[in-house]
C-alpha cells in the first residue's frame, strides 16, 4: 500500500477541526485587539462589541435572545452551572431526574450530589431500551413535587440517538420543574428553536462545532431563577465571573453562523455519507450491527459493533491507515468495563467491547467514506483470526 | 491514547505464532468475552519436557495481543520447568514495559501459561479454588494475594491494574484493602530473605521444603496420627503424599491447600502450588 498522507477524521463527536473561517475571525483578538472588554477606553470597548456580536450569532443559531446566552469555558462547566443553580434555587427539593446514558459531565455530577451530601439527594436515572430510546411513561412517573431539575441530553454522544426533549421539557414545565438539556452533540447538527420550547437551561460546547476548545455556552431562559457557579466580576451580566475568553467567544460566534449556513448540508450530504458508510460496513462485514435507533439519530453518527473483536485493537489497526474514530470498549477508556451507554442499552458483551463510533462532519468526503469501507473488512477479519471466540 | 513501546506495537501489528496447535500437549484457556479479554494458549511439548511449539488466540486490546505473542516466543525451546518460572513481570519486561493500567494483560499471559503447564502435567490449578472476591471479573483471593506478593503491590488501584479485581462495580474495594493489609503485614511477620524466590534452584527448594515440613507441618499432622512425605518438586509444583490417618481423611484436600500450601508459601516461595500424588 502506498503511504497515505491524509488523516481520515471520523471522530467529530470527540472534537472537530476549527473551521478556517473561524480561525480568521478569532486571530485579530489574539494579536492586535487584546483589550479587556470591561475597560472604559475604546481599545477595550471595541472588544466588548465583538463579544456582543458573537452572543447575537449564538442566540440566532439557538432561536434565543442574546440576553439568554452566557459564555462559559466548556460544556461541563455549563452542565454543572445549570444543575447546581437549580439545586441552590430550590434547596428544599432533593430529587433529580436524569438518564442512564448521560455524558460523564452530568452523570458524575449527579453521583457526587448523592454521595457528597450523604444521599440527601435522590437521583432517578431513566432506562433506555435496546435502541437507546427513553420510555416517556417512565419519565412522567419519575417527576415529583420534590424534583429540583431534570437533566436529559438532547442527543447521545456515543450513539447519536436523539431524545424528545421538547416534549419532556413541556411535561416538566407543567409540573413546575426546571429542565436542563446537555445539547453539546445536538447544536449545529439539528435545528433548534428555543423560543418555542420550555427548556430552561441548555449547554453547548464550542469545539464540537468547529470552534476551538475552551469555550462553551449556557443558555438560561429569560425569567429563570439563577445562581452563578463562578462568582467574581460582573462579566456575563453577573452570571459568570472571570475575564472573557475573547478570541474563543468570537470564534464560537462565527462557528454558530457557519453551522446555521451548513445545517442543510449536514442533514443532507453528511447524512448521506453516514448512511453510505453504515450500509457499506454492515453489508461487507459479517456479525456487525448498528447500536442505537436507526432514524431518531443525529445525521453524522454511526455506532457499529463488530462482534468477537475488541475496540482498542480495531482502533489501532485503523490508526495504521490514519483513520480516526472512537470505541466504547473497556480498554480505550482506561476503565475495565465497556461503555455505560451500550451496557444501559443491553448490548451484549460480545458486541459492546467491539463497538466503534464513526462521527462525520461537513469536512468529510465521499472518497474518505469509500476508503473506510474498503479498509475495515480486512481489519476486522485479521483481528477475528486472532480471536478464540471467532468460529468463522 | 496509551503509550505503547515499539515492542508492543510490533507484536500487536505482526503477532507471532497465531493459531491453535492440533492435539496440543497442554492448553491454557483464560479470561472471557464478558471480561473484555481472553487467551487460549496451546503448547507442544516433546518427550524431554521441551516446549517445541506454542500458539495463541487472543481476544483483547493491543497489549493483550502483544503479551500473548511475546509469550509464545519466550517459551519456545524452554523446558517446562523453565517456562513455569516465567512471571507476568517477565512478560511485561520482554515487551519493554506496559502501561500500568494494562499490567493485567501480562498477568493473563502468565495465567494461561500456568494453566497450559498444569494441563500438560494433568494437574488442577489451585487459583480457581480460592474464594471469588471480585464478582465482576471472577477474581479469587488466591489470585489477588499472589499478585500482591509477586509484583509487590501496595494499593487497591495497583491490584485492579494487575488483576482487574475491583475494576467493575467496585463493591469489593473494602475486601481488597483487607486482603492487601493482611498480605503485606503477613510478610513482615515472617522475615523471608528478599532473595528472588524464583531464582531458587530445585535443590534449594527441596531442602527448604523438607525443613519446613519437618519443623512446621509434621508435628501437627502427627498429633492426629498422620504424616506427610515430599515426593517431588517440579518448578512451582510441590508434589506430596499424605500418610497414616491423613491418607484416608475426607479433609485431605483442605489439609493440603489450607495448611500445607499456605505454610510452604509463607516460608519457602510464594508462587508454589502443592499437589497430592495421584
Amino acid at each position: 500500500m502506498a503511504a497515505q498522507e491524509k488523516v481520515v477524521y471520523m471522530d467529530n463527536n470527540a472534537t472537530t477541526q476549527v473551521a478556517p473561517e473561524v480561525v480568521t475571525a478569532m486571530m485579530p483578538f489574539l494579536i492586535e485587539s487584546y483589550g479587556n472588554p470591561s475597560s472604559m477606553h475604546t481599545f477595550g470597548g471595541q472588544v466588548g462589541m465583538a463579544i456582543k456580536e458573537a452572543r447575537e450569532k449564538v442566540a440566532a443559531l439557538l432561536g434565543a435572545e442574546q440576553g439568554e446566552i452566557t459564555f462559559t469555558s466548556c460544556g461541563t462547566e455549563s452542565d454543572s452551572t445549570a444543575i447546581l443553580s437549580a439545586v441552590r434555587t430550590f434547596p428544599e427539593k432533593r430529587h433529580l431526574v436524569t438518564t442512564r446514558v448521560e455524558h460523564p459531565a452530568v452523570k458524575n455530577l449527579c453521583e457526587n450530589l448523592e454521595t457528597i451530601t450523604g444521599h440527601k439527594y435522590r437521583v432517578t436515572r431513566l432506562k433506555v431500551d435496546g435502541e437507546g430510546m427513553l420510555d416517556i411513561a417512565e419519565y412522567e412517573a419519575a417527576l415529583t413535587d420534590d424534583t429540583a431539575i431534570v437533566s436529559i441530553m438532547w442527543a447521545n454522544n456515543e450513539t447519536g440517538v436523539i431524545f424528545p426533549v421538547e416534549e419532556m421539557a413541556r411535561m416538566a414545565k407543567q409540573r413546575g420543574i426546571l429542565f436542563h438539556t446537555d445539547a453539546v452533540q445536538a447544536v449545529g447538527k439539528i435545528p433548534i428553536d428555543l423560543k418555542s420550547l420550555d427548556i430552561d437551561f441548555l449547554s453547548l460546547s464550542g469545539h464540537k462545532l468547529h470552534a476551538p476548545k475552551g469555550v462553551g455556552v449556557l443558555y438560561i431562559k429569560r425569567g429563570t431563577l439563577f445562581v452563578p457557579f463562578l462568582n467574581g466580576g460582573h462579566q456575563e451580566h453577573g452570571r459568570r465571573g472571570g475575564t472573557e475568553n475573547v478570541a474563543s467567544i468570537v470564534a464560537l460566534g462565527r462557528a454558530c453562523e457557519l453551522a446555521q449556513e451548513k445545517m442543510v448540508e449536514e442533514n443532507s450530504r453528511v447524512k448521506k455519507l453516514r448512511d453510505k458508510l453504515e450500509e457499506g460496513l454492515l453489508a461487507t462485514i459479517p456479525k456487525s450491527m448498528l447500536n442505537g435507533h436507526k432514524t431518531e439519530r443525529l445525521p453524522n453518527t454511526a455506532n457499529i459493533s463488530f462482534e468477537y473483536v475488541e475496540g482498542e485493537a480495531i482502533l489501532l489497526y485503523m490508526n495504521q491507515h490514519k483513520i480516526c474514530a472512537s470505541s466504547g470498549s473497556a480498554c480505550t477508556s482506561g476503565s475495565l468495563e465497556p461503555s455505560h451507554v451500550l451496557r444501559a442499552m443491553g448490548v451484549p458483551f460480545t458486541a459492546a467491547h467491539g463497538s466503534i463510533r464513526f462521527s462525520l462532519s461537513v469536512y468529510n468526503t465521499e472518497e474518505e467514506v469509500d476508503f473506510v469501507i474498503e479498509k475495515m473488512p480486512a481489519i476486522i477479519e485479521s483481528l477475528r483470526k486472532l480471536s478464540p471466540f471467532w468460529k468463522g | 491514547m496509551w503509550e505503547y513501546t515499539d515492542k508492543v506495537q510490533q507484536h500487536f501489528l505482526t503477532p507471532q505464532n497465531v493459531g491453535e496447535i492440533e492435539k496440543p500437549s497442554g492448553t491454557g484457556d483464560v479470561g472471557s468475552l464478558a471480561c473484555g479479554d481472553a487467551l487460549k494458549l496451546t503448547l507442544k511439548i516433546d518427550g524431554n519436557d521441551i516446549i517445541t511449539d506454542a500458539k495463541f488466540k487472543t481476544f483483547g486490546c493491543a497489549s493483550a495481543i502483544a503479551s500473548s505473542s511475546v509469550l509464545t516466543e519466550m517459551v519456545k525451546g524452554m523446558s517446562v520447568n523453565e517456562a513455569a518460572k516465567i512471571t507476568n513481570e517477565d512478560i511485561a519486561l520482554a515487551l519493554g514495559g506496559l502501561p500500568k493500567e494494562k499490567m493485567h494483560c501480562s498477568v493473563m499471559g502468565r495465567e494461561a501459561l500456568e494453566a497450559a503447564i498444569a494441563d500438560y502435567r494433568g494437574l488442577k490449578l489451585p487459583m480457581a479454588e480460592g474464594e471469588v472476591v471480585c464478582e465482576c471479573f471472577g477474581v479469587t483471593d488466591l489470585e489477588i494475594i499472589r499478585a500482591i506478593n509477586e509484583s509487590s503491590l501496595r494499593s487497591v488501584e495497583e491490584i485492579t491494574n494487575f488483576t482487574k479485581a475491583g475494576g467493575g462495580c467496585g463493591k469489593c474495594e473494602d475486601k481488597l484493602r483487607k486482603i492487601l493489609q493482611e498480605t503485606v503485614s503477613g510478610k513482615s511477620e515472617f522475615t523471608i530473605p528478599q532473595a528472588k524466590p524464583k531464582r531458587m534452584t530445585s535443590l534449594q527448594k527441596i531442602k527448604k521444603i523438607e525443613e519446613v515440613l519437618e519443623r512446621e507441618i509434621r508435628p501437627g499432622l502427627k498429633k492426629d496420627g498422620g504424616d506427610i512425605e515430599l515426593i517431588d518438586v517440579d518448578g512451582d509444583f510441590v508434589i506430596v503424599s499424605l500418610r497414616g490417618a491423613c491418607k484416608s481423611c475426607a479433609k485431605s484436600q483442605t489439609t493440603i491447600k489450607e495448611y500445607v500450601e499456605k505454610k510452604l508459601r509463607e516460608l519457602v516461595f510464594e508462587s508454589l502450588i502443592v499437589e497430592e500424588e495421584n
